[in-house]
Parts: structure tokens; C-alpha cells; sequence
């Protein structure tokens, strides 16, 4: 048998130090807890609960039947891009023409990756908003940008601060992530703070990455779509795919649609790691965007009722919590109970079966808070919600007891 | 984006207390009565319905779906001979329809005797049918939007970003 290597060496370099020092997805360490388990209810997954709709799925398999199973350009299949930007134009007002402005990615994710890598030289600085999705921070520390996080709290319904957005803007400062509708607090940013947003990348010439994968689910108003903002098309990246509206994480198709100049560079980077999306999920997504406007209404409307039935359930058993108007998160408080979010929800999970996510996996200002995703069935979120109630029950009398203390 | 009506939300589900479709829809429970109230009133509800798969029963009742062609009649068109096949309690569902036939009917029985004695003697002696065709129902696969064999679901992960 080989000797092991010392793996436990302070100064092994078998590793790169940079990814040794990232942490792991506070979601996996969560996930790790929940695995093997039995009769879990989970309110904790990321992803739609209903299958892609078969149109979708047939069209893949048809595709299949074709033999339409090669490479696709590196941009992704023209048919493909041609369906994506004229979806853009007539659901949000935004023109990317599909020969430049356009590349077809593998998930969100990817565009995130290949993006930051297209536009960070070293020492540049990335704003992040918190709480966010888990990816942003470490992809930009991959990227070898030094990231600075902008975090929000419930008082303000998750809406950025812009004043104290504006103090974290250096001469160093690149690009600003921002995701909305936003994972994990199931909050959109109202037009005035897009606008301010806005403002304070026209003054300070920057980047915006805009994460608008969620942006089918929104529930109250019309989604605002940031590069649709005055003088903002040409400084933006948006980002986006299929995963949440078509219900199609598994097939891993996502886009980036930007200036010609940035996207290029994002398609050298996509050229060489990933050669293209999977032709197959393309002639899918180009399904979805021709014919699945309907199946995507009827997900969203219930969505919409699984909100307010999630919201009303978890106020009524004292969860604090903002009634969410997009994605299909909702982010209560817990700080009342004197938890920590991974101490609630360690207990809730071994003592109910119910898992949630804490927080602080979507950064510090997630902490004393929970994500509860009401991607699930209405029947599963009310066990859910009564279960959380029987324990937060049995949690008072501790309360009061540490209170009397 | 719009919620969905309370016709939409029963049409979908079938009967649901007032507080529930208040609660779905972001209503109070009061406008939400009132809306079923007026639904019921009006007959844009007309009644509810269990959907049943038919093989977990343990009852072997027969379904026919037949063709039927008649003669339309002066001044009452086909809604005077449709009206006295559909009073047959045996006749689940009538439709009046364009193409090679007029009336499709959809008829259950206990046997498949009861049905053709049904066929042979009311249906096909009636003034103005001239002619029926019978099909026998073999298996449904899917009934009013629902799948009665469903694959068995993939399991999601427990927790994802």
C-alpha cells in the first residue's frame, strides 16, 4: 500500500491555498446532516418540486431520436440564441443580438464563473449583496477579485442600503452582483432602488452582473429588469436560464447576454473549460421559450397561493417574516429563539424531520434567520408548518425560563 | 403576474372551504364565500366531482363510448332528441359534434349486456337516431388532466442552493 501524502502539513502545496481557505457550501455541510434520513419534509431545496414540463422533456428526446448529439458553437445553437433574445425583447424590453451579445451557459452558475473571469484583473474589487446565493463570494474569489459584501436586513425588506452601498465603492471597485428576485429572501428590489443602483454604477463606471433567474417568479409587480434601466444595457451582464420558471435545474441551461466586448471575452473562457452547453438541453430550452409560456403560468400562480399559505403559517407560529414577492423563498426570523440559524435548524431537523436552511449559509447578514423554500406541495408545507410549530411550542417554556434568569 | 381566480382555483381543485381559497388567493374569507355564493347561485358551478382510477376500485362496471348519427328536426335543431338520450341516467356525458356523427354519449353499465340491451333497445329504437356506433372502453391512461399510471417520482436532494 502507498504511504499516504501529509495531507495535514501546514504548508502542503498538493492543493491551491485558495481553495483550501474557501469554505464549504453552508448548504452541503447542511445537506450532509439531512442525508440518509427518512420522512424528511423538506423545505430546503433550491429547486422546483414539479417535473419540466413534458413538452420540454420531448422535445430533448426527439432531439435525441435525430441524432442531434454533437458539439453545438461554443455561443450555443443559433436557433437557441435566436429564441433567447426574442424572448428578452418581448418579456423585458431588453435587444441582445444573438450572433454577439449572447452565450448559452451551463446554469446561472457557469455565466457567473466565465463572467467574472472575463472582466477581473488582479487586485479589482467585487460588491456582493447579502444575503445571496452561495456561489457569488467564492466565484469571485476564483476570479481573483477582493470581494467586499453589502449586507440587508429585514427592517428594510432586504433592500439594499444605497448610502452605504455607494461607502463600499473603491477606485478599485469593478463590478456589483446583484440577484433579483433574490435567493434567499424571496425579496425584489423595487424600481427606485434599481434606479439608484443604477445611478451609483453610471457615477462610479461599473460593471453589474444581474442575476435575474428568478425573474419569472414575481408576484406583485412587473419584474424590472436591470439592464433595461436607462444607460444600463451596455454596463450590465444579465444572467439567467431555464432551472426555476421551466423547472429544469437537472438539464443545467443558463445564458449571459451583455455588451459585445465583455460577452466575447466570457466566450473565450467558455471556449476553452467548457466547449458548449449539452445540445440536447438546448433543444429543449428552445421548446420551453416557444410553447411553454403556459406551463410556466400555471407553476408561478401556485407559487403565488404556496407564498401567502407559507407566510400566514410561519407568522402564526410566531416565525417573524416579509411576505416575498419573488423566487419561492421565504426568509423568517428566528433570532427570537435564542438560536443560532444552524443551531435551529439542527434541532428542528432532528427533532421534526423538517429541514430548512440556516441562513448564515448565504453569508453573515443571513444569520438568525432560516430559508424556507415553498418549492413543495401545499399539503407538505402545512405538515411542515405544523411540525415548526410544535417545536417552536415546546421551545417557549426554555424561553421564558432563560428570560427569568 | 395574476392570481388565480376562485373559478380557476375550484375548476382545478374541486370544493375548498372559504378560509382556504382566501388564504391562496389573498382574499378575505368573506369575499371569498360571497364568490362561491355567487358561483353556485348563478350555476357557473354546476357540481363536484371525485376522479377515481377506475382499476383500484374492485367494481366492474362497463364504459361505452358510442357515436350516435340522428336526424336533426325542424325548429329544435338536435336539442330536442339530445335531450331525450341525455335523460337516461345511464348517459354520463352528451356532446352534440362536428364531423362523420352528431352526438357522442359516454354510457356506463354494469355489464357489458346491460350497456348493449341499453344500445339495442332505447338508444337505437328512438325516432330520429338512424344509426350507433359502439366502442368499448379498455383502459383509461388519463382522465380530466390527470396521468392514472404515474411513473414513480425521482427523489430531489433534501437541501440545494
Amino acid at each position: 500500500m502507498c504511504p499516504l501524502p501529509n495531507t495535514s502539513s501546514p504548508h502542503s502545496s498538493r492543493v491551491s491555498r485558495l481553495v483550501e481557505s474557501l469554505p464549504p457550501s453552508g448548504i452541503r455541510k447542511f445537506f450532509d446532516l439531512v442525508i440518509g434520513r427518512e420522512d424528511i419534509i423538506s423545505l430546503g431545496v433550491g429547486e422546483p418540486d414539479f417535473a419540466t414540463p413534458w413538452r420540454i422533456c420531448e422535445a430533448a428526446v426527439y432531439a435525441i431520436e435525430r441524432g442531434q448529439t454533437s458539439y453545438t458553437s461554443n455561443r450555443g445553437l443559433i436557433a437557441a440564441r435566436n429564441a433567447i433574445a426574442e424572448y428578452l425583447q418581448n418579456r423585458f424590453g431588453v435587444e441582445y443580438h444573438p450572433a454577439t451579445d449572447l452565450c448559452i451557459t451551463v446554469g446561472v452558475s457557469q455565466g457567473i464563473d466565465i463572467t467574472l473571469r472575463a472582466i477581473v484583473n488582479p487586485g479589482d474589487e467585487v460588491i456582493v449583496i447579502e444575503p445571496c446565493y452561495v456561489a457569488y463570494r467564492p466565484m469571485a474569489l476564483l476570479a481573483g477579485a477582493e470581494v467586499r459584501m453589502l449586507p440587508t436586513y429585514m427592517r428594510d425588506g432586504f433592500q439594499p442600503d444605497l448610502e452605504r452601498l455607494e461607502s463600499l465603492v473603491t477606485p478599485r471597485t469593478k463590478a456589483l452582483i446583484l440577484c433579483n428576485p433574490n435567493n434567499p429572501t424571496g425579496t425584489t428590489y423595487n424600481r427606485a432602488t434599481l434606479e439608484g443602483i443604477a445611478d451609483i454604477v453610471r457615477r462610479h463606471d461599473l460593471i453589474v452582473l444581474s442575476d435575474e433567474v428568478y425573474a419569472e417568479l414575481t408576484y406583485e409587480s412587473e419584474h424590472v429588469c436591470f439592464p433595461a434601466l436607462d444607460g444600463m444595457r451596455e454596463r450590465t451582464v444579465l444572467l439567467s436560464g431555464f432551472s426555476k420558471a421551466w423547472a429544469m435545474t437537472g438539464w443545467r441551461l443558463g445564458y449571459i447576454a451583455g455588451p459585445r466586448d465583455i460577452v466575447e471575452m466570457a466566450v473565450k473562457v467558455h471556449q476553452y473549460s467548457m466547449m458548449c452547453a449539452p445540445i440536447m438541453a438546448q433543444y429543449a430550452a428552445i421548446e420551453a421559450l416557444k410553447h411553454g409560456r403556459r406551463d410556466v403560468e400555471e407553476m408561478v400562480a401556485a407559487y403565488d397561493e404556496r407564498r401567502r399559505v407559507i407566510t400566514n403559517g410561519l407568522r402564526a407560529i410566531g416565525l417573524p417574516c416579509i411576505l416575498p414577492s419573488g423566487a419561492f423563498y421565504v426568509f423568517p426570523s428566528i433570532a427570537h429563539t435564542g438560536m443560532t440559524s444552524e443551531q435551529f435548524c439542527t434541532e428542528l431537523l432532528n427533532q421534526t424531520n423538517v429541514a430548512v436552511v440556516p441562513g448564515n449559509a448565504f453569508g453573515e447578514s443571513g444569520e438568525g434567520h432560516v430559508r424556507c423554500a415553498y418549492a413543495a406541495s401545499l399539503e407538505q408545507i402545512r405538515t411542515a408548518l405544523d411540525r415548526m410549530g410544535d417545536f417552536l411550542g415546546a421551545l417557549r417554556p426554555l424561553e421564558n425560563h432563560a428570560l427569568a434568569r | 403576474m395574476m392570481s388565480r381566480t376562485v373559478l380557476q382555483l375550484v375548476r382545478a381543485e374541486g370544493r375548498l372551504s372559504a378560509p382556504e381559497i382566501a388564504e391562496r388567493l389573498g382574499i378575505t374569507p368573506a369575499e371569498a364565500a360571497a364568490e362561491v355564493k355567487r358561483l353556485h347561485d348563478e350555476k357557473v358551478i354546476l357540481g363536484y366531482r371525485g376522479i377515481i382510477n377506475p382499476e383500484k376500485t374492485g367494481e366492474d362496471s362497463v364504459l361505452a363510448i358510442i357515436e350516435v348519427k340522428v336526424t336533426p328536426q325542424r325548429e329544435v335543431g338536435f336539442d330536442s332528441i339530445a335531450r331525450r338520450i341525455y335523460k337516461f341516467p345511464e348517459v354520463r356525458t352528451c356532446y352534440l359534434m362536428s364531423g362523420a356523427y352528431d352526438l357522442l354519449l359516454l354510457v356506463e353499465g354494469e355489464s357489458l349486456r346491460q350497456v348493449a340491451s341499453f344500445v339495442a333497445e332505447k338508444l337505437a329504437t328512438l325516432e330520429h337516431v338512424s344509426s350507433t356506433t359502439t366502442h368499448f372502453l379498455l383502459r383509461k391512461y388519463k382522465e380530466d388532466g390527470l396521468i392514472i399510471h404515474e411513473e414513480s417520482e425521482t427523489e430531489r436532494l433534501a437541501v440545494s442552493a
